[in-house]
């Protein structure tokens, strides 16, 4: 028997965040009838039912193991709670999958007061690709948002994936620690394109942390993005730098830019869903990714990305 | 010296034991602290719930230490106190009790066991981070080689290393990379000490020498002695001779008494069985001959476990059996006779060899760590990793255990046949009585001295007073009438509260056997009728640090394909609840070693109904049989105990528990509003 899709879905955008473990076992579901109830769940709480965009704000949170992402985590939690803010935290363990299961650590690592209704944290396995997203997780960031002011997707990312989690996200901090040649990676790998605010942590660590913080300010002037923020961050007794992280935070998180940032991600992720479907052929069908990119700019802005996947393949007689 | 490790419910019921026992000829005492005690909680707090004077006896304050000590006479008494993450508290308490008494701190005589690196590997009683526990470490050896010059203050514990899971190699290389983080830490307060006081002149210099001979010579082990009883021999042979190594190398030092390698002994009880408990009895004589057998490398002081430890908490009676153990092997046996009886041995010679070499190189990787504060993480997967061989040897049956996996058949056991099954069992009430107790304590103190006292440790602790020892301000704090839990709070409050690595992630996969494929085929059935994977939550609530079982049965989920949340030990039932609910589990999996299962299990499973999770929940641990029908009574689908070795069977009991739960809903929790 499956849950009520529609009806959990509507719980969530009247915000009643005890509809979220029920949503999330449904957005997990492969099982057909789960899937059918799945998409009238997130029609609920699409741009169109809800009249516009949902106001959470999702943060992807992603850098290298042990980076000190949960620990961070742990104190901005702090921080958004004591503001009175609802957070849902989609954590994406790192721990490989061996013989199909997976051990998800994660949610020790986060220090939260178990009784807070505020507070929702659901972990799951990263699929294959190492810091890619599976489709549970990026309908449930969506359907979250509906409902929580506040919706963190952690990963963790060595350079390779990131992509995903900015498709995702509405906002992408990358965390990295001090020294040991992290930064150095990252550019290499050209993350330095992805991350609308960078923090180096462990910032307790005194001079090491400072420096890291000029090289990667120095390397974002470089690649043309003076203006992301790079943050020196103790997230461990003394803090430093974690109110003025939140705040920054809480700028990225302004309506304006978040709608636009969406728009601009549906349509992305719409396009890659069709290539990935229909190949470079669908594309070519298309005129291109352009052209395809044109053809999405002329639709409606409260359009999902299953309607203008839709509406890519019916462009292409498909 | 003989001992049995004792204490219980109250600091007067434990004065009352430990009265007999001396009258018995036990030659000193070994106090059993209770788990709110060993982790810095007091009686009326959350996490205490369940555990107060359960597995030992609750201190609260210095009148619990009081009451403890009443008529035994402190400056005669060798006292051992099972305790670390707390241990400069629970000394500073014995320090005040016995100056109460007319006794000076210099005449006092024991040790502390304080050996934190073991606690986030094995026993799971840490309470602060590992450097402001090594910090706390440092400053409690300093001061007691200055003023408390006949304690030993530290006694590193590679016993419960083997409880967790490790090999002899493993045994031997992690406990010397503890000793070498713990001098390292002690020789850089005492410098730092020397240079406040006299400047980094020559005759500091020595002077740090010194003193770091005595902190060398003052450091004891306490070791484990499995069945294998002849390797285990070589073990504490080898050991010894890389402590000398180590003392001459690393240290300087040359005087023979101070490379002398200390130990004392507590045969195992990993290898204890619930099945056929009586033959428990002749495993911890042929242990206890492990660590006598050879003069060069005998125990100094032996503590035997009680027969019955799988089935619950030993009676009297049962310690009274395991102390006559020890006499019979000393004064009717010719075991003491002679000179070292394996002097010349080629066999035992070889073994030993062996052993340095495994030991010598398992040491270089943890140095390659950065030392063993570092490597804890490294040290902890590892274990998991041991352990879960060992436990896969018992299951093929490659390892025979007697009564358990082989030679199974018996008659019903007259031992265990009295009404509570042949354990003790403590009166629920004690609890109670002991929130009330503190709660009077805290009402009748001195407040703002206690206050005053507290602001002056927590501002000692902070990291610009880092250079001054925290003992001071320890010992004030207890004079004053602070309680453990205060005590504690305050330096979480500084040093940050840590939660210690589950080792878990790491652990490899199982590979190749046959029973496993197969369940993972079920699983992968199973997936396929619940839409999603199976999703299973282990977890431990209370202060239990006991984690073997939970962590194996965590790590052999995952082989069978499920999708593990396992989120260490020390959880409140509010947290799984919260956990078993956000997470969307189809099963929880609840583990409990100390005997507060009684109220900890129906504490977990209302929470869990209130929060609306319908998944079943099985419980683990040390779960005597009388205990097994008012669980099931309280919710609990499934109950294993110590004799449910064969993991692979429990995972095929959950595999089908959440079949059979899942066709009458899908997921755990409610879909209803909450």
């Amino acid at each position: 028997m499956s849950a009520d899709g529609a009806g959990l879905g509507a719980r969530l955008r009247e915000r009643d965040l005890s509809a979220a473990p029920a949503a999330l076992n449904l957005l997990e579901s492969a099982s057909a009838s789960d899937r059918r109830q799945a998409t009238a769940l997130l029609r609920e709480v699409s741009p169109a039912a809800l009249g516009g965009e949902a106001a959470g704000h999702v943060i992807g949170v992603t850098g290298p193991p042990g980076a000190g992402k949960s620990t961070l985590l742990s104190a901005l939690l702090k921080q958004w709670r004591a503001r009175d803010q609802s957070v849902a935290v989609l954590a994406i363990d790192p721990s490989s999958r061996r013989s199909g299961g997976a051990l998800l650590g994660d949610r020790a690592r986060i220090d939260f007061d178990a009784g807070d209704r505020g507070i929702f944290i659901r972990s799951s396995a990263a699929g294959e690709r190492l810091g890619g997203l599976s489709w549970a997780t990026r309908a449930a960031a969506h359907a979250l948002a509906a409902a929580f002011e506040i919706v963190v997707i952690e990963t963790v990312g060595v350079g390779q994936a990131e992509t995903d989690v900015a498709d995702a996200a509405d906002t992408v901090l990358l965390v990295v620690q001090p020294g040991g040649g992290d930064a150095l990676q990252f550019l290499k790998a050209g993350v330095m394109e992805i991350p609308d605010l960078l923090v180096v942590s462990k910032a307790d660590l005194g001079q090491i942390a400072a420096q890291t913080a000029r090289e990667l300010s120095a390397a974002l002037r470089a690649l043309g993005r003076p203006s992301v923020g790079v943050f020196a961050v103790s997230a461990v007794a003394p803090q430093q730098g974690i109110e003025e992280l939140a705040a920054a935070l809480a700028e990225l998180g302004a309506p304006g830019r978040v709608a636009e940032r969406r728009l601009r991600a549906r349509r992305a992720s719409a396009i890659s869903d069709y290539a990935h479907e229909h190949g470079a052929r669908g594309l070519r069908a298309l005129g291109g990714r352009r052209a395809a990119e044109r053809l999405l700019e002329a639709r409606d802005p409260g359009l999902d990305s299953a309607a203008l996947l839709a509406a890519l393949e019916e462009a292409a007689g498909l | 010296m003989m001992r049995t490790y004792a204490g219980h419910s109250t600091a007067r019921a434990s004065n009352e034991l430990y009265r007999r026992n001396l009258q018995k000829g036990q030659t000193g005492l070994s106090i059993a602290f209770d788990l709110p005690t060993q982790t810095g909680y007091d009686p009326d707090e959350e996490l205490a719930r369940g555990e107060v004077g359960k597995v030992g006896v609750p201190i609260a304050h210095r009148g619990d230490m009081a009451a403890l000590m009443e008529g035994i006479p402190l400056a005669e008494m060798n006292t051992s106190m099972t305790i670390n993450a707390t241990a400069a508290w629970l000394l500073a308490l014995y320090i005040v009790t016995a100056q109460d008494q007319g006794v000076a701190q210099e005449e006092l005589q024991g040790t502390t066991q304080n050996d934190i690196i073991k606690e986030f590997l094995a026993r799971g009683t840490y309470a602060f981070p590992p450097a402001a526990s090594m910090r706390l470490i440092a400053d409690m050896i300093a001061y007691t080689v200055e003023h408390v010059p006949k304690w030993n203050p530290i006694n590193i514990c590679s016993y419960r290393l083997q409880e967790a899971g490790a090999t002899p190699i493993q045994e031997i290389a992690y406990s010397m990379s503890n000793a070498i983080a713990v001098l390292d830490a002690v020789q850089e307060r005492v410098a730092a000490d020397i240079a406040a006081k006299d400047g980094s002149t020559d005759s500091a210099q020595a002077e740090v020498q010194k003193r770091m001979e005595q902190v060398f010579g003052r450091i004891s082990f306490f070791v484990n002695a499995g069945v294998r009883f002849i390797e285990e021999h070589a073990k504490l042979r080898a050991m010894s001779v890389l402590w000398e190594e180590l003392g001459r190398e690393r240290y300087g030092i040359s005087d023979e008494r101070l490379l002398r390698f200390r130990y004392g002994v507590q045969v195992n009880s990993l290898g204890l069985t619930e099945a056929q408990p009586e033959n428990n009895v002749q495993r911890i004589v042929l242990e206890a001959l492990a660590v006598t057998l050879g003069r060069d490398a005998r125990a100094r002081a032996i503590q035997l476990p009680a027969w019955n430890e799988a089935l619950g908490l030993p009676r009297p009676w049962d310690q009274q059996w395991s102390l006559r153990i020890q006499q019979v092997l000393a004064y009717e046996t010719d075991v003491l006779e002679y000179p070292d009886i394996f002097e010349g041995s080629r066999v035992m010679e070889g073994l030993v060899a062996e052993l340095l070499e495994g030991a010598r190189a398992e040491m270089a990787v943890v140095a390659e760590h950065g030392g063993a504060v570092e490597a804890v993480a490294y040290m902890k997967s590892a274990l998991v990793d041991s352990h879960r061989e060992r436990i896969r040897r018992i299951e093929s049956g490659e390892q025979v255990v007697v009564g358990q996996n082989r030679f199974t058949e018996s008659e019903a056991s007259p031992l265990t046949d009295d009404a509570q099954g042949g354990i003790l069992v403590v009166d629920p009430a004690v609890e109670a009585e002991q929130i009330e107790a503190v709660r009077r304590w805290r009402a009748e103190r001195q407040q703002q001295a206690v206050d005053a006292a507290l602001r002056e440790l927590a501002a000692v602790a902070r990291e610009e007073r880092s250079g001054e020892n925290l003992m001071v301000a320890t010992i004030a704090a207890a004079r004053a009438g602070a309680t453990t839990g205060e005590w504690a709070g305050t330096l979480r409050e500084v040093f940050g509260s840590y939660r210690a690595p589950t080792g878990v992630g790491e652990a490899a996969a199982l590979g190749g056997a046959e029973e496993v494929d197969e369940l993972r085929e079920q699983v992968t059935r199973l997936q396929e009728q619940l839409g999603r994977r199976p999703k299973i939550l282990v977890g431990k609530p209370g202060l239990d640090g006991h984690s073997n079982g939970a962590e194996q049965i965590a790590v052999r989920a995952r082989d069978s394909g499920m999708d593990v949340v396992y989120e260490g030990i020390r959880l409140t039932p509010a947290q799984i609840a919260a956990s078993a609910l956000q997470e969307g589990v189809h099963v929880i999996g609840l583990s409990i070693l100390s005997g507060s299962h009684r109220q900890l299990i129906p504490a977990v499973i209302d929470a869990l109904r209130e929060a609306g999770v319908t998944a079943p929940v099985v419980v683990g641990g040390i779960i005597p049989e009388q205990d097994v029908a008012p669980l099931r009574q309280a919710g609990v689908a499934a109950v294993y105990t110590p004799k449910d070795f064969d993991i692979t069977r429990i995972m095929r009991d959950i595999v089908e528990l959440v079949r059979a739960n899942g066709s009458s809903s899908n997921g755990s929790s409610a879909n209803g509003s909450a």
